[in-house]
């Protein structure tokens, strides 16, 4: 790609972007979110055009009015929200809109031996082809959508930010996945934000920063120290801020809690305190969030304050959840921001007043526009809604749930600072993240779970082997 | 091994949940009106009734398929009602009682309800009106056209086409054959080829199809030809049975919601992109055998009308809740 440009609206979003990766490399795309990263993916991937420059495949200029032109030339995208049709199998939506015919009608049997084959190819035991994909975990759908890219005979795969919802040890499959995928000699261009995973996969990296090209390195020659900075264009010294060092009265505490999921919870947050909770996917963290707020409430055990048996009990005992799906589940997306910041403390409260400028600015919005409807808003700026829209009813108890999902380096900062001013103020706070380095720097204690239990509790600043250990169940070495 | 996991997955899903349900209650439906039949003194599963039932279902069945084929992709067609009369219309006036008309009516029948369907389609696609909306102000032009040149009865069907709303071969009319064979065409439509994928596809999700290379646009239009063109055939089954067409056949009946009632009674989503033929099949046939014993027992029409709302709620409210509980886990 060389010289790209691209305009939105009269806003430029891209100019003069050089990018080249070749067959059997991992090339890792960084930047902050608004950098252009996905901007650029989809001009490769025939979704938008460029106002100026060129793509090239294999020395051959090409141009892509519709992704289905440049799914011919051999370029896939995985998006980060994935497309695939859940009511349907896995073969079904492997052959999407290139239904294999023999004699006008489609050939289910050639669909099916096709998933199959390459299911093997890629040693993927863990569902066969005619499963439906709602049944699938989210690691086995970006299965699904890889085999759609290889059985397309894509010769680049665009991979957008794939291990946001996968938790560590999928992150292992996904791994070997790439590993695969290079072996075979696909050209793999790797968007992420988590630089570990820039450093193990990928030969070369490139930084992109307001729409502009900074540097391409070959991965060996550059520290995560300089990607950072290259990528924030400033230093971010420490990248957590200092934990707190009083703990104040208990606020929330847990003895016995259980329900269908979750069996002898036992825990306890204080005032001024940082809980983390780990855990794989499907060990009960999200579960263990939603009983303490009601929503999936627990049905044994003692709680206190109370045992909320609704989520508008818990809300009116002080306790808060920022969603671990913020656009399904954390914002009205088609609402302004003051429509969704505001949403908590209306349904809770009467007549209570807010001044929506000072709660945007309290959590550092920019620009603090209040009319603007959220779903325009960078990842980063909508969980900053989510979060003022806690802070306006002062919970005692805020629990977030992998509060900087998809969510840029600057932007995260702010959000670990947020938190840990909350805390600060008397706030007893519980994080659940998948991302090992976010939770052991912010925690000052961290419970790991698993099978819907706790399965230890550790100090500040464990190593991470000592967490995965923990929430693998094998015994520590 | 391959062998055994075709078989598996055709059998999978050949009887999906829903599709089990419909028929399911079907049969307990039956057997409900055949006992409340025979405890008024009556005899429930004579010759008469069974083909009352089939004769019954058979119009609004073949509406249905058309209206389980829309509503699959993700839209709906409120103008199938109009479009019938429309159509019983054209058929009647071409066919003015000779035999020689049946074959240009015929066609003239298929073009008008392909046009109508077509016109619905871009509508929906091009000028992005939502299928609502879209169909609901075609039915009005539609009624529109209807009422300004017909107040009655017009146009007369010959002898030998009025023997398809009415011969039958054994117990089985006519005119079930022709829903049982728009009924198989359908199936095989969405089970065999890419346009039945594809409809599917875009149903489940529009954005996924497209960004997977499905022409979405294409799709609806073709979805809603198809559609249109089967209340087109329903047209002509009824001013089959009419001998005349009628500009308020179609609403009479009620064709345009209570096929849609069907489909989604027979486990369809109304958001499009699950469910499929054989269960509209067993909704509209579960509506038919209790108009059957409503009418046998002869029950206030009004109390029907409240027993068949019931149902439908009661049906949606379980699907709903078998994929409640499914998504929870």
């Amino acid at each position: 790609m060389r010289g790209i440009a691209k305009s939105f609206l009269g806003v430029r979003v891209l100019s003069g972007v050089n990018l080249e990766v070749a067959a059997g490399e991992v090339h890792a795309v960084v930047g902050e979110n608004g950098a252009g990263k996905s901007t650029l993916m989809k001009i490769l991937a025939g979704v938008h055009s460029p106002d100026e420059g060129s793509v090239e495949i294999d020395g051959v200029s090409v141009s892509f009015a519709h992704p289905v032109e440049a799914q011919r030339a051999g370029v896939a995208i995985i998006y980060q929200e994935f497309n695939l049709l859940p009511e349907r199998s896995v073969a079904e939506n492997v052959f999407l809109g290139r239904e294999p015919v023999r004699r006008g009608l489609v050939d289910r049997t050639a669909m099916e031996t096709d998933t199959t084959r390459l299911l093997k190819e890629l040693g993927e035991t863990s569902f066969v082809s005619h499963d439906l994909v709602r049944h699938l975990s989210i690691a086995q759908q970006q299965v699904v959508e890889i085999l759609k890219a290889l059985s397309q005979d894509a010769r680049i795969i665009v991979m957008d930010e794939p291990t946001a919802a996968l938790a560590e040890h999928e992150v292992e499959l996904l791994y070997r996945l790439v590993a695969r995928l290079r072996e075979r000699g696909i050209a793999v261009l790797y968007i992420s934000h988590r630089l570990r995973e820039v450093f193990d996969l990928a030969e070369r990296v490139t930084v992109l920063k307001d729409g502009a090209l900074v540097r391409t390195a070959d991965t060996a020659d550059i520290t995560s120290d300089e990607l950072v900075r290259l990528m924030v264009g400033r230093d971010l010294g420490t990248y957590f801020p200092p934990r707190g060092t009083e703990t104040g009265e208990v606020r929330l505490s847990v003895r016995g809690g259980g329900n269908a999921v979750l069996d002898g919870i036992d825990l306890q947050v204080s005032e001024g305190e940082i809980l983390g909770v780990a855990g794989l996917q499907g060990s009960g963290r999200t579960e263990l969030a939603k009983a303490i707020f009601g929503a999936e409430p627990f049905t044994r055990g003692t709680m206190s304050p109370l045992r909320p048996r609704s989520v508008r009990q818990a809300v009116a005992a002080g306790i808060g959840l920022v969603n671990e799906d913020r656009k399904a589940e954390g914002l009205a997306l088609r609402q302004s921001v003051r429509d969704n910041a505001l949403l908590v403390s209306r349904s809770v409260r009467r007549g209570g007043r807010t001044d929506i400028r000072e709660l945007l600015e309290s959590v550092r919005l920019q620009p603090p526009r209040p009319e603007q409807e959220v779903r325009y808003l960078s990842g980063g700026n909508q969980q900053k809604v989510v979060l003022a829209k806690w802070i306006t009813v002062a919970p005692k108890v805020l629990i977030f749930d992998e509060p900087t999902r998809g969510v840029d380096v600057g932007a995260k900062a702010a959000i670990h600072d947020l938190m840990r001013g909350l805390a600060k103020d008397g706030m007893a706070i519980m994080m659940i993240s998948s991302e090992l380095p976010e939770l052991i720097g912010m925690s000052d204690r961290i419970i790991v779970m698993r099978d819907g239990r706790i399965a230890g509790v550790l100090p500040a600043g464990p190593s991470e082997e000592t967490v995965m250990h923990l929430a693998a169940g094998e015994v520590t070495p | 091994m391959t062998e055994r996991t075709l078989t598996s997955f055709s059998l999978r899903r050949k009887v999906t949940g829903s599709t089990l349900i419909i028929y399911l209650a079907l049969i307990g439906v039956l057997l409900i009106g055949w006992v409340l039949v025979a405890v008024d003194g009556g005899n429930f599963l004579t010759l008469e009734t069974v083909v009352g039932i089939q004769q019954r279902s058979a119009a609004l069945g073949i509406v249905a398929v058309g209206q389980t084929l829309a509503i699959l992709v993700g839209s709906l067609d409120l103008s199938v009602a109009y479009l019938i009369s429309l159509t019983s219309l054209v058929a009647a006036e071409i066919m003015a009682g000779q035999d020689s008309g049946i074959l240009p009516a015929v066609a003239a029948v298929i073009a008008v309800s392909a046009l109508i369907g077509l016109v619905n389609g871009l509508v929906i696609t091009r000028l992005h009106v939502h299928a609502f909306i879209a169909t609901l102000g075609v039915a009005l032009i539609i009624k529109g056209v209807v009422d300004h040149l017909y107040d009655g009865p017009s146009g007369s069907v010959p002898e030998s086409f009025q023997r398809l709303g009415y011969d039958r071969l054994g117990p089985v009319p006519v005119s079930a054959l022709l829903w049982a064979a728009v009924a198989v065409a359908a199936w095989f439509l969405l089970r065999r080829t890419r346009l039945g994928y594809r409809i599917y596809a875009v149903g489940g999700d529009e954005e996924v199809a497209r960004l997977s290379g499905v022409r979405t646009g294409r799709i609806i239009v073709a979805t809603h030809v198809l559609c249109s063109i089967c209340a087109g055939i329903a047209g002509l089954l009824l001013a089959g049975r009419l001998g005349a067409g009628a500009p308020t056949v179609g609403t009479d009946g009620g064709y345009d919601l209570e096929s849609i009632a069907a489909v989604v009674l027979g486990g369809t989503a109304l958001a499009g992109g699950k469910g499929g033929v054989p269960g509209t099949v067993g909704g509209v046939l579960l509506l038919a055998v209790l108009d059957s014993v409503f009418n046998q027992l002869e029950v206030n029409a009004f109390f029907k009308d409240v027993v068949r709302g019931v149902v439908i709620v009661a049906a949606v409210a379980v699907y709903a809740r078998r994929t409640v509980r499914r998504r929870s886990r």
